[in-house]
């Protein structure tokens, strides 16, 4: 099914907004995926990426307040629907089934 | 604070940010940037950060970013038209004169702009019906002798032709003309002058001539075949069918092999019949030297290249053949080169044109001079339209509170602006429609280059014209009103403050002023080069000298009878009318036989130096002569004995000397005062005179002396004698003035249509400055009041008034003169030998005129203020 299908990189922004509950804003989470995978994270990439899940219907987002540190500008905060949860747990499942039929010995590390 | 300003990002990317984002995502988007931006403030600089933030905002350029077009926004103008169009027609009911001066501006600008796009294109499309117009291209010549000047030419030799024909890789086709093919054609009892080329057979399969009857591949194949056009044909032979006919030229038959549809008005050649080219060739139609390689004055090669193949291919190879065939030339060179068919008529000034052509700086000089006209109305509508904001701005205001966003009201201003361009332009069509017969009879070659006829096409030009002119009038007073903001307008009653922009204005009024006075400095400085050109004094008399064309009529015989006639005092021959711009050229040697150069001659007989008034500085003059007697006297002038230092400088040894003429060894009769051989734009070059023998082709002219005071009545007798000898073609006379001054005619043509365009500038900027003067006065007509009641005088009150005006008339003229003058100077007149010196006076008669009317302007309307009960003005209040 089209739409609940998430690739890499949407995964990883999802699971950070998640991570950052009510501070997920563009450019936090650009910052907290830098911290986390150590690649830099552009903001155009990213702004891409969080407006194609809230197509999506992953995300949802509301305006903050205004404050004077952006020039003024209010913040577009982020927050994972319950569709965008299931999205991430399913894809997490995926994951777990896959790791539990590896057998130990493939991945042990020499 | 003020760090926080040096620290904000560049304005123009966040005004490109807010432009294309979509409103929705604008807000957070450049929140993002802004919090990206004083990052990097900190830690990169401020310089980094800004790059940055320019590259981001255009990065961010993507599909889901992009502000879609609101199509509510068309839906809501397309409503609003009705209200757009009342509200426009009632603000132009409201202010009569403000109107009247914006229409009436416009159109008359506009006329200009109609005229200039109906002779542009008319320029552009010639030779458009050729279907190979692309490829088709000229071989032209670089004619140079020794170390002179090379002439350019658009003629070649038929040498050049031959050996191009002799190889035609790399080349479709190709066609050899030659020109001058003339006489009386007879058929029957029918005589009829007609004129054309000689064209070589694979003529028609270069250009785009239809035959209406004829095999086009082999009309002009065999030896005296001939081509008529259609117009030709019914001259000659009436409604008759003419292949097949046959038509004399004195006493050689030629045979009808084709007959073509008439040659389109925009061709760059004209002609009324083709013969063959072979014809030419048969050995008893051409002398010797027409075939030389240096004989390169009267034949046309154009060869059409293969689809988009590289004329430098053919350029190198016409390279080699100049070398080749120069190689066998003493003192010559020529040089082949190619010229597109599309660039002959606008194009190089070249020597020896097939048909008229036009300099391509004259449609760059009236364009640029005609967009200045038009550009100087539109400023005229938006200095108006920005002045009376005041009265237009509550309706603004009240249309924004109701829900009216920027865009409408842009949209609404340029409605407006269109809707009376749109106006302007059905007056200026009629005015177009009046205006083109005068422009074409400026300049007799005018008449034969253009038609400004209309088409579908043209008509969509003069659209666009329309709606270009409204938006650019329109568009600055749209932005004007867009941008007020409406609670200020509702709220502030005086409303002086939306007074703003006054920089703008007077920046308009200076530029048109300054157009104003450059265009009418420019028209007083060339007239007065035109009429020193024709005052100036040539050296020899030209006044009642009338000069008949003798065509191949026998001069004695009109000789004859011309001496009958009491009011003819004296009469003369001559070869060629000097002093007009003919040429008449032959190689002169003295001792050295390798030191030649180029004179210029004129063949007279023993009356023309007495009748023109040439002085002889040494010698005397030619004694009559019998017509067949051999060639023995020259007379030369001071500069070919100077060139070649005869007798040591001095005329009178110089007289009794030889020279060697065109291989003819003459002696030196009289030494004449130098005069003016060429035009006057040109240095006086070495001339010499040689005795008129008549001889066969080159009949010249009879000059004839008139004294009579009843000049119709003599011209009428003149006309009768002419009609005895030649009862076939009309009889060419001209006045020896008329010619001269004919010969500067594209001069005074220029003058014209310069001084027409400086008259239509100075009147759009004086209507212009009247509204606004009318306009100012009119809003400190209570201040004025104020003023008198506590005592001003009305002078004072006029200088108060236009103080203002005055300065910037006074910065226009300080802008205008300078440059005008360093122009004239310096590029345009510069390369004219006898040029009339600019003189203050041309330039302060220029500010006079218009300074006259400006004065006139304000004065009349300040007065009228200054004059204006104040008891009236403040009872009102």
């Amino acid at each position: 099914m089209k739409g609940t299908n998430i690739g890499e990189f949407e995964e990883l922004v999802l699971l950070t907004t998640a991570a950052l509950v009510n501070e997920a804003y563009s450019v936090a989470i650009c910052d907290e995926l830098e911290k986390h995978t150590g690649r830099q994270a552009k903001l155009g990439v990213v702004h891409a990426v969080l407006n194609r899940l809230e197509e999506k219907g992953l995300v949802k987002s509301k305006l903050g307040e205004a404050t004077n540190v952006r020039g003024g500008k209010r913040k577009r905060y982020y927050t994972v629907t319950s569709a965008g949860k299931a999205a991430l747990i399913r894809a997490k499942e995926v994951r777990d089934q896959l790791w539990s039929i590896i057998p130990e010995m493939v991945l042990k590390r020499t | 604070m003020k760090r926080h300003k040096i620290l904000a990002p560049p304005k123009w990317a966040q005004r490109v940010l807010e432009w294309y984002c979509r409103p929705e995502l604008a807000e957070d988007l450049q929140g993002d940037l802004n919090e990206y931006f004083y990052r990097n403030c900190e830690t990169k600089g401020v310089r980094w950060a800004k790059l940055n933030y320019i590259v981001d905002v255009f990065k961010f350029v993507r599909i889901y970013t992009i502000r879609k077009p609101e199509f509510i926004n068309f839906l809501i103008h397309w409503l609003m038209l009705g209200s757009y169009i009342k509200t426009s027609g009632r603000s132009m009911m409201r202010n009569k004169l403000f109107s009247f001066i914006n229409i009436v501006g416009l159109a008359i600008s506009m006329s200009v702009g109609l005229l200039m796009i109906a002779f542009l294109s008319d320029l552009l499309s010639y030779d458009k019906f050729h279907v190979n117009h692309n490829r088709i291209y000229r071989v032209c010549d670089t004619y140079q002798n020794l170390d002179q000047k090379p002439i350019r030419l658009a003629s070649t030799s038929v040498k050049a032709g031959l050996r191009i024909q002799e190889d035609k890789t790399g080349i479709d086709e190709m066609v050899l003309m030659r020109n001058g093919f003339g006489g009386d054609a007879r058929s029957g009892n029918q005589v009829v002058p007609v004129g054309g080329l000689w064209a070589s057979e694979s003529f028609f399969k270069v250009f785009t001539f239809p035959l209406l009857q004829g095999n086009a591949a082999t009309a002009l194949r065999e030896p005296y075949s001939i081509v008529l056009t259609e117009k030709t044909a019914k001259k000659i032979f009436g409604d008759a069918n003419a292949l097949g006919q046959t038509i004399l030229f004195d006493t050689t038959a030629y045979a009808v092999t084709g007959v073509m549809k008439d040659i389109p008005a925009l061709s760059h050649m004209h002609f009324e019949m083709l013969v063959s080219f072979s014809t030419f060739e048969l050995p008893t139609h051409h002398a010797a030297h027409d075939m030389k390689w240096e004989h390169v004055w009267s034949n046309y090669v154009y060869v059409v290249l293969p689809e988009g193949s590289d004329p430098e291919a053919l350029q190198r190879r016409l390279d080699k053949i100049s070398a080749e065939e120069n190689a066998a030339l003493a003192h010559t060179k020529i040089k082949l080169w190619l010229q597109p068919m599309n660039n002959i008529v606008l194009g190089e000034d070249l020597s020896n044109q097939i048909g008229p052509t036009m300099v391509a700086a004259v449609p760059w000089v009236i364009g640029i001079l005609s967009f200045v006209v038009i550009l100087s109305a539109c400023f005229n509508y938006t200095n108006l339209s920005i002045a009376r904001s005041l009265r237009r701005s509550r309706e603004v205001g009240i249309r924004k509170v109701i829900g009216a966003l920027k865009i409408h009201v842009l949209g609404q201003f340029i409605a407006e602006a269109l809707i009376i361009s749109l106006l302007a332009l059905v007056i200026a069509f009629g005015i177009f429609l009046l205006l083109r017969p005068q422009f074409m009879s400026i300049a007799p070659e005018l008449a034969n280059i253009v038609r400004l006829d209309l088409s579908p096409r043209i008509i969509a030009y003069f659209l666009l014209l329309a709606v270009a002119v409204g938006i650019s009038a329109g568009f600055l007073p749209a932005l004007f009103f867009s941008r007020i903001n409406a609670v200020y307008v509702l709220k502030q009653t005086a409303g002086v403050k939306i007074f703003r922009n006054v920089s703008l204005r007077k920046a308009l009024i200076v530029m048109q002023y300054v157009f104003s006075l450059a265009f009418i400095a420019a028209t007083i400085i060339g007239y007065r080069q035109y009429r020193h050109f024709l005052t100036f004094d040539l050296g020899f008399k030209t006044e009642n000298i009338l000069n008949i064309k003798l065509g191949k009529n026998n001069a004695d015989l009109l000789a004859k009878e011309l001496k009958e006639l009491p009011e003819i005092t004296n009469l003369s021959r001559s070869l060629m009318i000097t002093s007009v711009g003919s040429y008449y050229g032959e190689n002169v040697k003295y001792t050295d036989p390798l030191d030649s150069a180029l004179v210029y001659y004129n063949s007279i007989d023993e009356q023309y130096l007495p009748i023109h008034g040439h002085r002889l500085l040494a010698g005397r003059n030619f004694t009559a002569k019998a017509p067949d007697a051999e060639e023995t006297e020259i007379i030369i002038n001071e500069q070919v004995m100077k060139r070649f230092n005869i007798g040591g400088n001095n005329p009178a040894k110089a007289v009794g000397d030889f020279i060697t003429f065109h291989g003819k060894k003459l002696q030196i009769i009289g030494v004449l005062k130098d005069f003016h051989y060429g035009k006057v734009d040109s240095e006086i070059s070495p001339v010499c005179f040689r005795y008129y023998t008549g001889g066969k082709g080159r009949n010249g002219y009879i000059n004839a002396g008139i004294s009579t005071t009843d000049l119709p009545a003599t011209m009428d007798k003149i006309e009768k004698a002419w009609k005895k000898i030649d009862p076939v073609h009309p009889m060419e006379a001209v006045f020896y003035d008329d010619q001269i001054e004919k010969a500067y005619s594209e001069f005074s043509a220029m003058i014209k249509i310069i001084g027409f365009l400086s008259f239509l500038a100075i009147s759009i900027a004086s209507m212009g400055l009247l509204g606004m003067v009318v306009f100012t006065t009119e809003t400190r007509l209570r201040e004025v009041s104020i003023r008198k009641v506590l005592g001003a005088t009305e002078g004072h009150l006029i200088y108060l008034l236009s103080r203002g005006f005055l300065l910037l008339l006074a910065v226009s003229a300080l802008i205008a003169l300078p440059a005008t003058y360093y122009l004239f100077d310096q590029v345009f007149l510069s390369d004219i030998v006898h040029r009339a010196p600019i003189g203050i006076s041309e330039l302060l008669l220029s500010i006079a005129v218009v300074m006259g009317v400006a004065l006139l302007m304000i004065g009349s309307q300040t007065l009228r203020v200054a004059r204006s009960n104040p008891a009236d003005v403040l009872k009102n209040e």
